[in-house]
């Protein structure tokens, strides 16, 4: 008989291996997967894990990893912050649809204006404080009327997405679309794109990506805050006496994590994407809570889990032209990874004991 | 800074540019971009028939690959690259999200021929294409004006952007020449492909007494959703959108418009074959085949459907055009005279159109 026997602490080795164990079972499944879709499960692998970094066009391929890496990186990262406390913002994508149309508004408002040092500066400013205030609905929620963050953070997602259609079509539509919805192309606008180096995958999204690893690990191990969000989740009852003050840390976490994310979106938009369109929104939120948890909620670890994310979609496209593997196959590959990230971290807090029960 | 990362990739891409086309004995490459799946037995499903069309046409002097379900955005513009760097000669970019994409990627591999279909934005690489699928709308606008026992027509859009308006005014026109009573419903649903949204939006349209469903969605969820109301007791009539859709005749599905893409993709790969593609612009309907109208079913009065078929004959012959004057803008403005045709450019051209016709209720999404 196989049982699960609770561990008196969690197991600090399970809680780093887990998430390699997880890869490796993916890759398996995967394997198995695109063997019984009648593919060489081997050549599937190395096109998806191989071929963007080190195949033919791996120059092309390599800054595509820090275009679509640094937006899950900028999310993840606020939201891990939450997740330590027990603070389930599950919102994010809407924060980064309000911080991209915050961060386009003061780009189209002050078009054509060539003021770099200006515009793009309160760019950015905009964007943060438009995916902080998002979040801060929420919060002021939870804390005043005890309503539960992850509702609410959820459904205002869809808010923001009818606003973001209202905004394509309406107060941000190009006036020279010729009838056609969508903004003006921020990334051509000298005094508005986030780009540094577009060959390079350089924008300024992935710059505050970096910074925002470094603060986050930094505020983590060395400051009071990161400690008073570390003791909050796991033992809020602690936390309490110790002079945390619960309202407070429920606002920052969320309002950084809103920060966060509309940072992410007012880079996106004024960079990869270029323009405010209806569909702008491409899931980076919600695949940034996948991220937070592959990365263990630890900054390193972020940083890393994004960028194998980042590599599966690249690589599940190179996948999908070059072996005409069909689109749901990829999903379901990505998918396979938190599922079996989930069970593969039961044996962080349990043991798995063989044989006859102890009678305990 | 901008002309540096334009002169790197242009190095870059001249490169491989060059190395992809220098062995004359590869095959043709035809790339094709979908935004759906090709299981959504619509829109894209249509394209990528025009696909497998092209695979039988051309057989092994012609290779084909695809991505499916590409967001509008940095991910398609992704994909168009990595399909222009692993050679291929010739992209068919199908969903109107990515012309902006396709401009860009096409101005960094010039030897490389770009199709886009339904957008406005041409270059020398970069053909467009779209197909007059208003004509079948007014197919269907004159059968459904005549069915519908509630006089109310649900219309299930996707964007508003001209396609979809000038849909929207061509079955509004022909429903109310044969039913002066008749009222449209429209939602919109945001989304070309979402099953459950369309459907959700089929069950609304459905609670307020629409009897007859029109869909310029993807997906076969209307269909489904109006075989359910009838199933507990409606009688709700649907038309197939893009694909036939024929696995919900003879009721609910009583016609469709069907995208007919494969004579366009074989004679455009073809030209490229030959060397001799050059950068068009091509709008074509019912006279070519591009837009078919399926199976009128027995669910379909005889009288309905032989007044039904001569409108098709006419529009195909070239003898009827569905936006004929006198035809008044929502505000009671003029905009097409007495027997005056509606032009394709300019203002008020079909290719730009922006604006409902009179008698449309509802207002156009700011």
């Amino acid at each position: 008989m196989i049982a699960l026997e609770k561990r008196p602490q969690p197991s600090q080795m399970w809680s780093l291996a887990s998430p390699l164990v997880a890869v490796a079972l993916t890759m398996l499944a995967g394997a198995g997967l695109f063997a019984a879709l009648g593919q060489d499960p081997l050549e599937a692998l190395v096109k998806i894990f191989w071929e963007p970094l080190f195949g033919e066009f791996a120059f092309y391929y390599r800054p595509q990893l820090l275009i679509k890496g640094a937006p899950l990186v900028l999310i993840a990262i606020g939201l891990s912050l939450g997740f330590r406390a027990g603070i389930w913002n599950i919102g994010a994508e809407g924060q980064y649809i309000i911080g991209a149309l915050s961060g386009a508004a003061v780009a189209l408002a002050l078009y054509p204006s060539e003021a770099r040092w200006l515009v793009f500066p309160l760019m950015v400013i905009a964007g943060a404080l438009g995916g902080c205030a998002w979040a801060m609905i929420p919060g002021l929620l939870k804390v005043k009327f005890k309503t539960n963050e992850i509702l609410v953070s959820l459904m205002l997602v869809y808010v923001a997405e009818q606003l973001l259609a209202s905004m394509a079509l309406g107060a941000m539509r190009n006036p020279e679309g010729q009838g056609f919805p969508g903004s003006r192309n921020m990334a051509q606008m000298e005094a508005a794109t986030s780009w540094i180096n577009q060959s390079a995958g350089m924008h300024w999204g992935v710059v505050a990506a970096f910074i925002s690893v470094i603060f986050a690990y930094v505020l983590l191990a060395k400051h009071v805050l990161g400690f008073q969000i570390k003791l909050a989740g796991q033992a809020p009852r602690a936390a309490a006496f110790s002079g945390t003050n619960p309202a407070r840390l429920i606002l920052f976490c969320l309002g950084t994590s809103g920060a966060l994310a509309g940072m992410a979106g007012m880079f996106e938009i004024s960079g990869p994407s270029g323009i405010v369109s209806i569909d702008f929104n491409v899931g980076y939120g919600f695949t940034a809570i996948i991220v937070a948890f592959l990365g263990r909620l630890h900054p390193i670890g972020i940083l890393l889990a994004a960028g194998l994310m980042a590599l599966t979609y690249i690589g599940g496209d190179v996948a999908q032209s070059s072996l005409g593997l069909p689109g749901a196959a990829i999903q379901v590959f990505q998918g396979m990874l938190l599922f079996f990230l989930l069970a593969v971290d039961v044996l962080t807090n349990y043991r798995v004991r063989f044989g006859q029960r102890s009678a305990a | 800074m901008l002309r540096r990362t334009l002169l790197a990739s242009a190095a870059a891409t001249a490169m491989i540019g060059g190395a992809a086309l220098a062995d004359g004995h590869e095959p043709v490459k035809v790339g094709f971009v979908y935004v759906g799946p090709i299981g959504d037995g619509g829109w894209t499903y249509e394209h990528h028939q025009g696909l497998l069309a092209v695979q039988e046409e051309f057989g092994d002097a012609v290779e084909t690959v695809f991505v499916e379900s590409v967001p509008e955005g940095p991910d398609a513009e992704r994909v168009m690259t990595q399909m222009a760097l692993e050679g291929a000669d010739l992209i068919f970019t199908t969903s109107f999200g990515y012309m902006d994409p396709t401009i860009n990627v096409a101005a960094k591999f010039p030897d490389v021929r770009f199709e886009h279909a339904t957008g406005y934005k041409q270059a020398d690489n970069v053909s467009v294409y779209s197909a007059r699928f208003y004509e079948g709308r007014a197919v269907q606008g004159h059968i459904a004006g005549q069915m519908t026992e509630s006089n109310i027509i649900g219309y299930i859009a996707s964007f508003p952007i001209p396609e979809v308006i000038r849909g929207i005014n061509a079955a509004y026109i022909h429903a109310k020449e044969v039913n002066p009573d008749v009222e449209f419903k429209i939602i919109w649903a945001y989304t070309w492909f979402d099953p459950a949204k369309e459907a959700e939006a089929a069950n609304t349209l459905i609670e307020q007494g629409a009897d007859i469903i029109l869909q310029h969605t993807d997906s076969t969820a209307p269909q489904a959703a109006a075989e359910a109301a009838n199933e507990a007791g409606a009688t709700v009539y649907t038309f197939g959108q893009a694909s036939d859709m024929i696995e919900f005749a003879p009721a609910p599905r009583v016609s469709s418009i069907i995208d007919n893409w494969a004579p366009y993709y074989i004679e455009r790969t073809q030209a490229v074959i030959d060397g001799t593609w050059e950068s068009v612009s091509t709008w074509d309907g019912m006279d070519t085949g591009m837009v078919e109208i399926g199976e009128i079913t027995d669910a379909v009065p005889a009288d309905v459907k032989a007044s039904a078929e001569e409108m098709i004959a006419a529009i195909t012959a070239g003898e009827y055009h569905p936006f004929t004057g006198p035809i008044n803008k929502q505000d009671g403005s003029v905009w097409l005279a007495e027997g005056e045709t509606a032009a394709d450019y300019g203002d008020d051209g079909l290719a730009g159109l922006n604006f409902y016709v009179e008698g449309l209720t509802a207002e156009v999404p700011q």
